[in-house]
């Protein structure tokens, strides 16, 4: 910092530039001037002007150096949050905070990360937060870096994580510079994302800024959680700070809310009488403990479990686990509670995209249905992201990991050892192991195909790391869920869960967030594992960049099957209802013709990088090369060639 | 598989007759089978994903015929102006050509419980 510079002096050292550039033309060699001898004294007698000047107050003049800013203070505020990372594309509207961040700020605690789309730096935050448990930061330039990271802010919007976005903007129109700085203004940029953010603010004082990030962080991690955005104007960013800065609140965590004790009773007494008790799950789980007492209610009641994959929300091997089993328990339930289930009508009733729409329960009529959880309210109209209306019979509003330990206290009060409680577990637990049978004998179908069967790649995946601490950051739908299926995922941190939004990219960028996020763990070593789509990388190559700049480990492997095949089925859907050319759904679709090196794309980038590999044989031993350089502390990539799904 | 074997024997009882034609050609089953974008649900090799699996040892052509004509899931139906019955059978000849996989107890990583 420039400490003890003021406008008089800076005026000082202007003249004294100025007149040493005078004094540098004056002698230019070879002139005549040059070789005349100075006049003395060297140093006139100050006239009567220059006496004026010194002692009377300085003629307006451009400042030139400013002692702290406004930006300087919201670092001091970002600190206060303990926010670690602020995740960028680098913008104009946010100049001042951006050089703050890096100088004032030691780019510690927030660390500064740098991406090359605003979908990056957006996208990174959600998986971040789905490991890390807290919020960190992006900084987006105003209008045109927004309208980049919208679809990443939407996804975190419709899967529950909270984020802070900064926004750049410059309000007062004076302060403009002509051309881009008012294409990237507005006057409200919040404007855009404000159907899918639960709060947003504009603050115009850093009293009123300071005030308003602060409430946003609390806002955004309470629950239900969901991003927030605070608009920071560059004019207020740039500012000296002039007289007493205003003091920084301290942050509030509101505490989740837990269910009301006589609903969650009554909940407890019809699961406990129940007689084919189902427990649907879906971003039900969000730690070891949470884990853990679900797995005990689960047990208590001797109920079935369908976990819908919104997070890591059941042990996998569990036999009451039946969520490959999904329409054999639901038919047969007799209550179903739904546990932060988003779309419990989409999970108790059967849909076929016919020419005319149908859906039929599957669950048997007089089916009791109890939902608990924090989102059964829709906070925006507009958005249709909150699924279609489920009546239930007992609606608990209430957070599910917060709740489930008071209900687990109940129904273990209400439920009483029976035989047909035993007997219903017994015949769950030997269907769930005829179903893992079935399952492995399924994944030895195209086997030893090229392209790569996708149960081979994915189990040649977990060859490769199973005997390491992995984590999954990638959803598993495009894959069959094969890792969901036979791995054995024990720990509420091996799998990252679906994204929320459906919104194509988010794999890619949320696995970035999630392995820095990997990274910070306390004694490191974990392994992110991010199995990820073509068409879903190609909307953020530039990951593989970020993460080798900010040097964080990931095993990256290409699910390379060269097309969107989701969207196929689709055309292919749409040219059978016409008895039109079903050939022709591979145009638009269809990712060849040249087909993309992700090996030499991730090389581009200073990421190791082998392929493609479209032989089985060979994908386990470069899987195995490419662990032990995730584990010396880089990201990798394999790009396997595969069959669609 | 069970489920489409029902379901297609019922078809085929309430369908046409099948058109009697050449016998199934696996070359021409296995371009078809690519042209006509099978492969994106049914894998390769008829491997199943998000459709079911197929082959090895296939349903009869006309059991095929009758289900994607009027499939009862969520496949679409496949008319035959899209998929004549010739083109079923060379289908059908292509995946009765497809080699079984290797015995699940020959394959390490899936083996119980690992």
């Amino acid at each position: 910092m420039a400490e003890g510079f003021d406008v008089k002096r800076r005026g000082f050292f202007g003249a004294v530039a100025a007149g040493a550039a005078g004094a540098a033309a004056a002698t230019l060699p070879g002139s005549a001037k040059a070789q005349t001898p100075p006049a003395k004294p060297s140093v006139a007698a100050p006239s009567a002007a220059q006496k004026a000047a010194e002692s009377e107050p300085l003629p307006a003049m451009e400042a030139t150096l400013i002692k702290r800013s406004g930006s300087d203070y919201m670092v001091d505020v970002l600190k206060s949050l303990k926010i670690d990372y602020v995740a960028t594309m680098p913008g104009s509207t946010f100049r001042g905070l951006h050089e703050s961040l890096v100088n004032y700020g030691g780019n510690k605690v927030p660390e500064l990360l740098t991406c090359l789309h605003e979908e990056v730096a957006v996208g990174m935050g959600h998986g971040y937060a789905k490991v890390a448990h807290k919020p960190m930061a992006s900084l987006i330039h105003g209008v045109v870096g927004m309208q980049h990271g919208s679809m990443a802010i939407y996804n975190a919007w419709a899967d529950h994580v909270p984020m802070l976005v900064m926004i750049g903007n410059t309000l007062p129109s004076e302060e403009r510079r002509p051309g881009a700085e008012w294409a990237h203004s507005a006057q409200d940029n919040a404007a855009m994302i404000r159907d899918f953010t639960k709060w947003d603010d504009a603050p115009v004082s850093l009293s009123h800024f300071a005030e308003s990030t602060v409430r946003a962080m609390q806002i955004s991690t309470a629950f239900p959680q969901a991003p927030v955005a605070i608009t920071v104007d560059g004019s207020l960013a740039e500012a000296e700070i002039a007289g007493e800065e205003p003091a920084i609140p301290k942050l509030g965590r509101a505490s989740p809310p837990m269910g009301d004790r006589g609903a969650l009773q009554e909940a407890a007494k019809m699961l406990a009488a129940a007689s084919f008790p189902v427990i649907v799950l879906d971003r039900s789980v969000r730690s070891e403990a949470g884990l853990a007492n679900m797995v005990a209610l689960a047990e208590a009641l001797g109920a079935a479990v369908v976990d819908k994959g919104g997070r890591m929300n059941f042990p996998s091997r569990h036999p009451l686990n039946q969520s490959t089993r999904a329409g054999a328990v639901l038919r047969a339930a007799d209550v179903v509670i739904g546990i932060d289930a988003n779309d419990l009508f989409g999970t108790i009733n059967s849909y076929k995209d016919r020419i005319h729409r149908v859906s039929e329960p599957l669950t048997k009529t007089g089916v009791k249905l109890i939902s608990l959880g924090t989102f059964g309210t829709p906070l925006r109209a507009n958005f249709q992201d909150f699924q279609r209306y489920q009546a239930v019979d007992l609606d608990i509003v209430g957070d599910g990991e917060t709740s489930v330990p008071v209900l687990l206290e109940m129904v273990r009060s209400a439920v009483a050892t029976s035989t047909a409680r035993e007997d219903r577990v017994k015949k769950l637990g030997a269907a769930w192991q005829t179903e893992y049978d079935r399952l492995r004998q399924a994944a030895t179908y195209a086997w030893d195909e090229s392209p790569i069967g996708v149960s081979r790649l994915v189990m040649e995946i977990y060859g490769a790391v199973k005997h390491e601490d992995w984590a999954l950051t990638a959803p598993g739908t495009f894959l069959s869920n094969w890792a969901s299926k036979l791995w054995d995922i024990t720990k509420s941190y091996q799998y990252l869960g679906e994204g929320g939004g459906y919104g194509v990219g988010y794999s890619s960028v949320a696995s970035l967030g999630a392995a820095l996020a990997h990274k910070d763990v306390p004694g490191g070593g974990r392994i992110p594992v991010a199995i990820l789509g073509d068409g879903d990388f190609m909307c953020a190559p530039s990951i593989l960049w970020t993460a080798a700049h900010h040097k964080i480990p990931m095993l990256i492997v290409m699910h390379n099957n060269r097309a969107y095949h989701q969207e196929i089925m689709h055309v292919q859907r749409m040219a059978a209802r016409h008895a039109r050319p079903l050939a022709g759904a591979q145009i638009g679709t269809a990712i060849t013709s040249p087909n993309i090196d992700y090996a030499m794309l991730a090389k581009s980038m200073g990421v190791s990088a082998e392929g493609p590999i479209d032989d089985p044989a060979k994908l386990g031993p470069a899987l195995q090369r490419a662990v032990a350089l995730v584990k010396s502390g880089q990201p990798a990539l394999i790009d396997a060639v595969c069959q669609p799904r | 598989m069970r489920k489409i074997t029902f379901a297609a024997a019922a078809m085929l009882l309430a369908s046409p007759a099948f058109a009697a034609d050449a016998p199934g050609d696996a070359a021409r089953g296995k371009q078809l089978f690519v042209d006509q974008g099978c492969y994106t649900c049914h894998g390769f090799v008829g491997q199943g994903g998000p459709g079911l699996r197929l082959a090895p040892d296939p349903l009869p052509a006309e059991a095929i015929a009758a289900y994607i004509r009027n499939p009862a899931g969520e496949m679409p139906p496949i008319s035959a102006k899209l998929l004549p019955d010739q083109g079923v059978r060379d289908i059908q000849a292509y995946l009765a050509s497809v080699k079984k996989p290797p015995k699940l107890a020959d394959i390490p990583l899936l083996k119980a419980g690992e």
